[in-house]
């Protein structure tokens, strides 16, 4: 176990340079003179120019460019927002938890809902079922969910006035951010109405975060669980008279569950791309809005720093599902 | 493909039959998934409305209508027989604007999936080909494009590029080829130990021929799939990045700038933002449908179970 995990490590070391070669290269490519863009000053004087460029390093050549980028991460240095003058790093642990609450709430719902539809859609394979939920299930692969938001605003928000627009919680409630995550933050505030508030807020935000996860998991469930009832040890197990309840949850659904790990694993990289969007309509202060406020700001060390950093989580995100894989399934570790 | 006779062994067909017979093999498959034929249809009028839309649309899609703000659509109370659908904040014909905004969709999908087919099998097949460092280095470069999650690395790039309907596309583009580059590598080296090109290449065939006359019409099929899957994907994150602001600009007819543009009135006049919407899902649904069908017609391998 302990060789397949230096192995998948140092496999993402080339991976982990290359992120840090795109994000350092982004700000040299931008149309522009980068001292400008990294120092967000206009109309400087030559003398000025010079001074700044020697304090951001870009008199030097690329490669020891490149070499101090590379030190001052590892420091977790990443450089001041031009907007806010403050660290990029902080801002981007005080928005970070709202994300993660969000995705993880879509994901919990994503496998509550989908895993059990794909399992009931495959042992009832061709019912009406079957049917309505598999056609669910590609409506909502196809789903705009910027759209999709919009509508259950409109319905929610507006006709039924069940949920609020925007925002985490509601401005009435003020209490210190212990965990980050206002459903538990709330709770632990201990004011009346505070947790109720907190969870109408994510209730329709991750639900539209949840839906394309969600269709993707229902159909993997329901091929991986078709392809496992058809082995021969289901079959063995049905022969030798085990209740069908017990045939599907353990012998086959143990089994089918390996696939379908890797595919709620994989949904990460979905799941911050529908942040960006998912964060945009809600009004949601989680690192999508942040990417996408940055980027029309023009403000580019934000902007570089987060490319890396949520590169980084999808890469760590998927080592994490390699290692889960291999400790499921001695035979991949073995290989 | 061709029928193996007993009695007749040799039955010489020439290419063109083989082709038809190819085409009839694929149609048989293809037309026993009613969602997939379902697919078809809707794709066929979208490019049919995409194609004639001077023809179809009722009126230009840029003209305002100052007498005809956020007219509701007919069988709405105040609905106007020459404004089926309604009009925007502007006074533009929604159904217009829709007709064209399928012209901007098709446009983007073929240009974006030409993009990345091309680029992922020339990449991939070199490096499935010669295999050894040159497979290495581009595969990891791949690997460092898939890390980043498309619709941010997409928008990045745009960023970099400058918004706008082209590096939109050029953007998503590049995002998707990694997949394309993937795959052709796979289907290549599963290939290139096989007979018939050892064959080829006995035969003084150099390794241009070898590479895209002997292998690749071989390695075809799950390019095909992911080519109908990525299609649909682009029409999505085009829409996403018109949506942001990012893509196609107004007052182009895109349906996610045009969803973007209709933010602001979600709850005054549903039907500025509730068709745009429509109009993509109903589009990316129909293109998944036929990608299913395409897959289980072309690579039974691949089949659902």
């Amino acid at each position: 176990m302990i060789r397949f995990l230096l192995t998948k490590l140092l496999y993402l070391v080339p991976t982990f340079l290359g992120i840090t070669i795109v994000a350092f290269g982004f700000v040299r490519v931008l149309p522009g003179d980068p001292v400008l863009l990294m120092a967000g000053e206009r109309g400087l004087s030559p003398e000025r120019h010079a001074e700044l460029a020697h304090q951001l390093g870009f008199d030097k050549p690329v490669w020891a460019q490149y070499f101090d980028f590379l030190t001052r991460l590892l420091h977790g240095d990443l450089g001041n927002s031009l907007v806010t003058k403050k660290p990029v790093l902080g801002e981007f642990l005080t928005l970070f938890p709202a994300t993660v609450e969000l995705g993880l709430v879509a994901i919990i719902i994503a496998t509550l809902v989908g895993v059990p539809v794909g399992v009931l859609a495959a042992i009832k394979r061709g019912s009406w079922f079957d049917q309505v939920s598999m056609t669910a299930a590609l409506v909502g692969f196809s789903m705009p969910i910027f759209w999709w938001g919009l509508l259950l605003i409109i319905l929610f928000s507006g006709i039924l006035q069940w949920t609020p627009v925007s925002g985490r919680i509601s401005l009435m409630f003020f209490f210190p951010q212990v965990t980050g995550f206002m459903l538990i933050d709330s709770l632990l505030s201990g004011q009346k109405g505070a947790f109720l508030s907190a969870l109408s807020h994510l209730i329709l935000p991750s639900v539209v975060l949840a839906t394309i996860p969600l269709a993707v998991i229902a159909r993997q469930t329901r091929s991986a669980m078709l392809e496992v009832m058809g082995e021969d040890y289901v079959r063995t197990a049905k022969a030798k008279g085990m209740p069908y309840s017990r045939v599907v949850m353990v012998h086959a659904l143990r089994n089918a569950m390996i696939p379908v790990i890797t595919t709620i694993g994989l949904q990460v990289g979905v799941l911050l791309a529908g942040a960006i969007l998912t964060e945009t309509i809600f009004s949601w202060p989680g690192i999508g809005k942040w990417m996408i406020d940055s980027i029309s700001r023009r403000d580019y060390p934000v902007v570089q720093s987060g490319l890396l950093m949520i590169a980084a989580i999808v890469m760590l995100v998927n080592l994490l599902v390699d290692l889960t894989y291999g400790l499921i399934n001695p035979r991949i570790r073995h290989k | 493909m061709t029928e193996t006779a007993t009695n007749t062994p040799t039955v010489k067909l020439s290419d063109a039959a083989i082709r038809r017979r190819m085409l009839a093999d694929f149609w048989f498959h293809f037309k026993q998934n009613k969602g997939a034929v379902a697919g078809m249809i809707v794709f066929v009028l979208l490019v049919v409305a995409a194609v004639f839309a001077a023809v179809i649309a009722p009126h230009d899609p840029t003209q305002q209508y100052r007498d005809a703000l956020l007219v509701p659509p007919l069988w709405q109370e105040g609905g106007r027989a020459d404004f089926l659908l309604g009009t925007d904040a502007v006074g533009r014909d929604m159904l217009s604007r829709l007709i064209y905004g399928a012209q901007y969709s098709l446009f983007i999908g073929i240009v974006v999936v030409s993009i990345a087919l091309v680029g992922g099998i020339v990449i991939g097949m070199v490096a499935g080909f010669f295999g050894g460092w040159v497979d290495t280095v581009i595969m990891r470069v791949m690997d460092v494009i898939l890390a980043f999650p498309s619709l941010l690395l997409a928008l990045v790039l745009v960023a970099i590029l400058g918004p706008g309907l082209l590096n939109a596309m050029i953007a998503i583009a590049i995002v998707y080829q990694p997949h394309f580059a993937r795959l052709t590598r796979a289907a290549v080296m599963g290939e290139k130990e096989r007979e018939y090109v050892t064959a080829a290449r006995v035969a003084g065939a150099g390794n241009m021929r070898l590479m895209f006359k002997t292998i690749l019409p071989n390695c075809l099929a799950p390019l095909i799939v992911q080519a109908t899957l990525s299609f649909s994907s682009a029409v999505l994150d085009a829409a996403a990045l018109g949506f942001l602001g990012m893509g196609a600009q107004p007052p182009a007819s895109e349906w996610g700038t045009m969803l973007a543009e209709a933010r602001e009135f979600i709850l005054r006049a549903w039907w500025v933002v509730t068709f745009p919407g429509l109009a993509i899902l109903i589009s990316v649904l129909a293109i998944n449908l036929m990608g299913d069908g395409l897959r289980d017609a072309l690579d039974p391998k691949l089949k659902k179970s």
